[in-house]
């Protein structure tokens, strides 16, 4: 496997989506190049980050607006 | 978790509870389709004020978090339509699907001995340990995420910020597993071409 095919297929690789063939010379291809190494790497450390983007929170008023409705709704 | 939908129909602790565990998700994968964080404000709001419309006809065939979402997403839309921040058709492979992720000029060519190979690996970030770059990488990563091409935000937004299945995202979007895969490949690819873009200037 060359490093422009293995770039294109890290999200599939991750996804656990490859093929058994592909996917074995993915990792074998993997374990011998430190670039590829270090883009995986990268790859994770990019979605990492985004599960840790700060939380927004949903502003106070609104949320007591929402609560006000949850018990003024006419139950059914 | 599906049982949750008639308990929050009587439990205003349980609302409560899930306002507040999903309302930031939500907020964050309804400013994927909209202009600015106010409009995300009140886009999260209607979809709360929609699931309390809605409950009693809750179906308890996919999980209420899907079903909420549904709501949001297509409350999202709508909004975005009406700011004529339009997310075009999810569906619809175009140009911004094709050709390599990675520049490659960053390969070998074909005259070369190792053709497809990098000819310079990927310069190392510094650690995320760090705390300041921590912070900077999720400065650059919400700048560039607002810069990516829309469907691809929003596919990104719904996996790696709101921590959806693809299997939940096929199904909120209406879009194949390998549609899906392809925007949620690109995004990430460009998502960490711009961080790679700000350390190697940093650097410099």
């Amino acid at each position: 496997m060359n490093c422009d095919e293995f770039v294109e297929l890290v999200t599939a690789y991750l996804e656990g989506a490859l093929p058994p063939e592909t996917e074995q010379r993915f990792v074998e291809h993997l374990a011998e190049c430190d670039g590829c190494d270090r883009y995986l790497d990268q790859i994770r450390t990019t979605v990492d980050a985004l599960g840790r983007l700060p939380a927004q929170r949903l502003a106070p008023e609104a949320r007591d607006r929402l609560l006000a409705a949850f018990r003024d709704w006419p139950t059914g | 978790m599906s049982s949750r939908g008639p308990a929050l129909r009587r439990d205003e602790a349980t609302f409560a509870a899930l306002i507040d565990a999903w309302s930031p998700g939500m907020l964050r994968s309804a400013r994927a389709y909209v202009a600015d964080d106010h409009t995300a404000q009140d886009v999260v709001q209607e979809t709360w004020l929609g699931v309390l419309r809605g409950i009693d006809g809750f179906q308890q065939r996919s999980s209420l978090r899907t079903w909420v979402y549904r709501i949001l997403v297509n409350k999202a839309k709508t909004r975005g339509v009406r700011d004529a921040r339009t997310v075009p058709g999810l569906g619809v492979v175009d140009c911004e699907d094709h050709g390599p992720t990675v520049d490659p000029a960053r390969f070998r060519g074909a005259d070369d001995p190792y053709p497809g190979h990098w000819r310079s690996s990927p310069a190392a970030w510094p650690s995320p340990e760090d705390g300041a770059v921590a912070a900077e990488t999720r400065w650059q990563l919400a700048a560039a995420l607002a810069g990516l091409p829309a469907r691809q935000r929003v596919v990104v937004t719904l996996r790696d910020i709101a921590a959806h299945s693809s299997e939940e995202v096929c199904e909120l979007l209406s879009i194949s597993a390998a549609n899906q895969r392809v925007l949620l490949h690109r995004g990430r690819a460009a998502l960490r071409a711009a961080l790679e873009r700000h350390w190697v200037k940093e650097a410099m």
